[in-house]
């Protein structure tokens, strides 16, 4: 496969783990759909074409892992562990339903493939910068992925872990930054905003930073993440400039956080992306 | 089992090197043994492990929070970590980190706490936890130990990094009184009965565990036969040892460098309550912050002495049916 179809592969499962996105949301009527939405290409690099994993062996000793902190995009990562065949997709219709293994933020107590515990923002972080130095310390040669919000990054959590990893020199260690611009009470810029901007935090906190101009777009995500892997000494950080609820029909203009569309909003929704996936297909 | 020595007499080690020792030992045989530390290496000791351990042995800076959460990852990939700060800031400041990232995510990791309650002295108001057991104690499944000297310390430090969840160990970090003799082995959940006795019933922990026996001499002289337990495990309670010396004593103080609404007063009255209702005094901390001072004056602040725990025997014995 040349790079142009592998490009063309991934924008596909990109826009399978949308549509899925959207009926594991549809499915409990209400929930997280802009960062859900706003990480799904991100997803479709990671999950189809970088990161060494075994769906059948989800816990595989030298597995590369993922991390994601910004624990409220649960069901993107469910769209995508289903897609890849980590358990069947239908059972992250559930999601928040009594007894589920499919909760709105992600949980290695329930979910298949999930490895740490998020939710309580920043936590993650450091989960995962733990995770690439006990996988050092073991001798392992794997890859932690971490991603975290533009909102999340309020977090003093965020920069303790920033300025750990960046002492310990952890290369195995890719921090994926969904730079939305959206948090819960409104534009990031109006709530909180980031001083010189977030690529210039990590950069001053030690990291290599990659600027993603189009975090929404798989080639780019893909080009970024390879050149990560080129990168010695020091952790990595893609800012990638995404646009949150990213085709969802009803969330892309607002951004809103979390979304409780109408029955006719849901069905619009889910078949603009399916016709999305259909013409994305076609090229 | 154990030898009890009791004899009030200062232990010339520091409580922090039973751990340092008990993991000296472990590191040599367990590589997927790790220490984290919070930039107090140089008040516990631990810069033996990073000079001989280096790989197992990582300073997280003055970070607490990040500090936990890197436990939490690194003990899902398989390691036994223990993490060490100061009590308050192993439990206050990082409390969120214990309970989800570790706590509900059912990995292990051992949090130090040093300096609990006054033995943080001099380091005052800001450094001295009263309360570090009670948020442990909040979290399912925890274990929470307060122990007392050097030879209980190394026990029962080997026997959490066979643990799979949680557990918060409070350390003494100097010298203390030597309670028990080298060789002495603990059980985590199993009191151990250092004087039998059938009036009353001392139950202590940590640094109130030389102060029992002491009010046991006390209360012996008096004509009053005391039993003395040390409850170093707080949670899981050893219930029925407990039970039992409710049942064969009637009455029972307890002792802790602790507020006694959250700890192990509470932790057994909870019990009595449902199980065996009988009088019980409450030496600890009552409702108070901390201050700064020498340990003595503050045990004498906080009423935490031999004389309180032989006071409040005498009014539990009064409220006997």
């Amino acid at each position: 496969m040349n790079k142009q179809e592998k490009m063309h592969a991934l924008q596909v499962f990109a826009e399978q783990i949308r549509v899925e996105t959207l009926k594991v949301i549809a499915s409990r009527g209400f929930g997280h759909v802009g960062g859900s939405m706003s990480m799904a290409d991100a997803m479709a690099v990671l999950y189809g074409e970088i990161m060494q994993i075994d769906p059948q062996n989800p816990r595989w000793e030298d597995r590369d892992w993922f991390v994601l902190s910004k624990g409220h995009g649960g069901p993107v990562m469910y769209a995508t562990l289903g897609l890849k065949g980590y358990y069947p997709m239908e059972s992250a219709y559930t999601l928040n339903q009594p007894g589920t293994d499919f909760p709105s933020h992600t949980d290695r107590r329930k979910t298949v493939g999930v490895d740490l515990t998020t939710g309580s923002l920043g936590q993650g972080m450091s989960e995962a910068v733990g995770a690439a130095l006990g996988s050092k310390a073991q001798g392992r040669t794997n890859h932690v992925f971490v991603a975290v919000g533009d909102g999340e990054c309020d977090e003093g959590q965020i920069w303790e872990a920033a300025q750990f990893a960046a002492h310990y020199k952890l290369d195995n260690l890719v921090c994926l930054v969904d730079d939305n611009g959206r948090q819960l009470d409104g534009a990031v810029a109006d709530v909180m905003s980031h001083g010189k901007g977030l690529g210039a935090k990590f950069d001053a906190f030690g990291w290599h930073v990659i600027d993603v101009a189009d975090g929404n777009d798989v080639e780019q995500i893909y080009d970024a993440l390879t050149a990560a892997y080129a990168v010695k000494g020091q952790p990595i950080c893609l800012i990638l400039h995404t646009v949150k609820g990213k085709g969802a029909t009803f969330a892309e203009s607002s951004g809103a956080h979390s979304s409780q569309p109408t029955k006719e909003q849901w069905d619009e929704a889910i078949a603009a992306a399916e016709a999305r996936l259909a013409a994305v297909r076609a090229q | 089992m154990f030898t009890l020595i009791g004899k009030h007499e200062k232990d010339p080690r520091a409580n922090r090197d039973g751990y340092v020792e008990a993991m000296l030992e472990m590191m040599a045989e367990n590589d997927k043994l790790i220490h984290i530390d919070c930039d107090l290496m140089g008040c516990i000791n631990t810069g033996k492990l990073l000079k001989a351990f280096p790989k197992q042995t990582f300073n997280a800076g003055i970070a607490e929070q990040n500090a936990m959460g890197v436990a939490a990852g690194m003990a899902a990939t398989g390691l036994q970590v223990f993490m060490h700060s100061f009590g308050c800031f192993a439990s206050r400041r990082a409390f969120d980190q214990a309970f989800l990232a570790a706590g509900y995510s059912q990995l292990p990791v051992h949090v130090i706490g040093s300096d609990p309650g006054v033995t943080a002295a001099f380091n005052g108001a800001t450094h001295m936890p009263f309360e570090d057991c009670a948020l442990y104690m909040t979290v399912p499944d925890a274990i929470v130990i307060d122990a007392c000297d050097f030879v209980q310390v190394k026990s029962l430090t080997k026997q959490l990094a066979g643990q799979p969840g949680l557990s918060y160990m409070r350390l003494i970090r100097k010298g203390f009184t030597t309670v028990y003799a080298d060789g002495s082995e603990f059980e985590i959940g199993k009191g151990v009965t250092l004087r039998d006795g059938t009036d009353v019933t001392l139950i202590a922990s940590g640094i109130l565990v030389d102060e029992a026996l002491k009010a046991e001499e006390q209360l012996r002289a008096q004509g009053v036969s005391a039993r003395v337990l040390d409850l170093h495990t707080w949670k899981p309670l050893d219930d029925d040892l407990v039970l039992k010396a409710a049942a064969e004593t009637g009455c029972i103080v307890t002792a802790e460098n602790h507020q006694v609404s959250c700890g192990l007063g509470s932790a057994v009255t909870n019990l009595l309550a449902e199980k065996h209702p009988v009088p019980v005094e409450r030496i600890g901390i009552q409702d108070q912050f901390g201050q700064v001072g020498p340990q003595e004056f503050l045990m004498e602040q906080y009423h935490l002495t031999a004389a309180d725990i032989v006071d409040a025997a005498k009014r539990a014995m009064a409220r006997k049916a």
